[in-house]
């Protein structure tokens, strides 16, 4: 099952997303990336039916960068969401999207924040959060052990503790995670975890 | 209900459209602009007209993105070059949400020269009162293109092209001493047609330059008074050199 979770540290926030594509009792692939770079300060992790993720995060990319083109300015994090919530909110009671989507980013003078933003597009601005069958216990795991201001090395800690509940007390745990970091240097990815070695080696 | 569909522009007697070609007198009465094609970098420049005391120049960009690797500058009516690059900035997003590839500059310049030809085809609308020089690099090839849009809606590719206040004396300039260039080179070159027919300084200059790994910049004031001043000695060591080589005979030049 997908999980996509994260966190908010000292000056950086981390998501970190399952990379695995099934269908039904078939995994087509083992390093799917689902934490999409929205623009140089943005992440998106997502998870859901495989062809709305894509093609609602893709939208949304590419409007985040059509407003930074024609304003001169890139979109706060705080507006992304809303955005993000908004075309939800619009979709829900017509051809709604089954996606859902922890939103990273990093703005000068506002620092590091997360938006936890569900498929029937309810929204907030938290500090950790996990979707899926995952967060049962990654939820738990942060709960515990998550305090404000963490740093890197504490978080990717945390992280990599969430992903070990994951392996051993899921059922159908996916094999291998990806971690992506945004900071004020940027968002990109940090690491992956693989305890199975997809043969290809060309991602997504 | 008003109705829309009535021409407004029509074919005279002997096969002009005139309302497209008072659209061109609006681009000759617009700013000169200039673009130049190198081997790696390409460079487009306007011509900066005396800013009011009391403006805020940096809100009026001449040149603009359309997307990281296309950049436009036009001569003409400038709130309706508001309307086209906000449509064309639309189209080089859509066209990556759709085939996943950004545009190439030969796209985009077709699809703005569609947009203005549309504009002489319908009912109720004037054509688009400016010309357009979009410079760019085509993904995955990397070269470099040049290229003009007019208010008729034709479009071409070019090594260097001016429009605008002026345009034949660049123009010419540029076809007399146009010769492949490269990163410097090619800056100066634009600078050099652009000063024939501006006065010069760096606050009368605009300038932009795009590389394919580096993107669009827009030079500031002082690189430009100092690329005008490299070629104004330029111009003076030549000046000196014919004067000298006039006194002699066998004086090579």
């Amino acid at each position: 099952m997908e999980c996509v979770f994260g966190l908010v540290g000292k000056g950086f926030a981390i998501v970190a997303a399952d990379t695995s594509a099934v269908n039904s009792i078939l995994v087509h692939k083992s390093n799917e990336d689902k934490v999409m770079v929205l623009d140089s300060h943005k992440l998106l992790g997502a998870s859901g039916e495989p062809g709305d993720r894509v093609q609602f995060t893709e939208y949304i990319q590419k409007n985040v960068h059509l407003y930074q083109f024609r304003n001169g300015i890139p979109l706060t994090t705080a507006a992304t969401a809303n955005f993000t919530r908004g075309e939800l909110a619009t979709a829900l009671r017509k051809n709604p999207y089954s996606v859902n989507i922890l939103l990273a980013g990093y703005d000068k003078g506002v620092g590091p924040s997360m938006y936890y933003i569900d498929y029937i597009a309810t929204m907030h601005k938290i500090e950790k959060g996990a979707f899926g069958y995952g967060s049962y216990f990654c939820l738990s795991m942060m709960d515990r052990l998550y305090h404000p201001d963490m740093s890197i090395e504490e978080a990717i800690e945390l992280i990599d503790k969430c992903i070990i509940e994951i392996r051993t007390r899921l059922v159908v745990a996916p094999p291998n995670f990806v971690i992506k970091i945004v900071d004020q240097d940027g968002a990109r990815e940090y690491a992956w975890r693989e305890s199975i070695k997809s043969p290809d080696v060309s991602m997504a | 209900m008003a109705r829309y569909d009535r021409a407004i522009t029509v074919f005279s007697p002997d096969g002009h459209l005139f309302q497209v070609e008072y659209a061109l007198e609006a681009v000759r009465k617009g700013n000169a602009a200039v673009g130049v094609r190198g081997s790696d970098t390409v460079v487009l420049g306007v011509e900066k007209k005396s800013t009011p005391k009391l403006q805020d120049s940096r809100t009026v960009r001449k040149i603009v993105s359309l997307d990281t690797h296309i950049a436009l500058a036009c001569a003409g009516l400038k709130a309706d070059a508001r309307v086209l690059i906000n449509r064309a900035r639309i189209e080089c997003q859509s066209h990556r949400l759709t085939v996943e590839d950004p545009v190439t500059v030969e796209y985009i310049t077709r699809y703005i020269a569609g947009l203005q030809q549309k504009y002489t085809q319908s009912g109720g609308v004037r054509p688009f009162g400016l010309s357009t020089l979009i410079v760019g690099f085509d993904p995955y090839s990397e070269k470099p293109a040049l290229y003009q849009t007019d208010p008729s809606g034709t479009f071409s590719a070019w090594k260097a092209n001016a429009t605008g206040r002026n345009s034949n004396s660049m123009r010419e300039f540029l076809e007399k001493n146009y010769k492949e260039t490269s990163g410097k080179e090619t800056i100066k070159l634009a600078i050099r047609a652009l000063l024939e027919v501006v006065e010069s300084g760096g606050k009368n200059i605009e300038i932009a330059v795009m590389t394919h790994k580096d993107g669009l910049r827009q030079l500031e004031e002082a690189e430009i008074d100092e690329y005008v001043a490299e070629i104004e000695a330029e111009k003076a060591a030549a000046e000196a050199a014919k004067k000298g080589g006039g006194a002699s005979t066998s004086a090579s030049s």
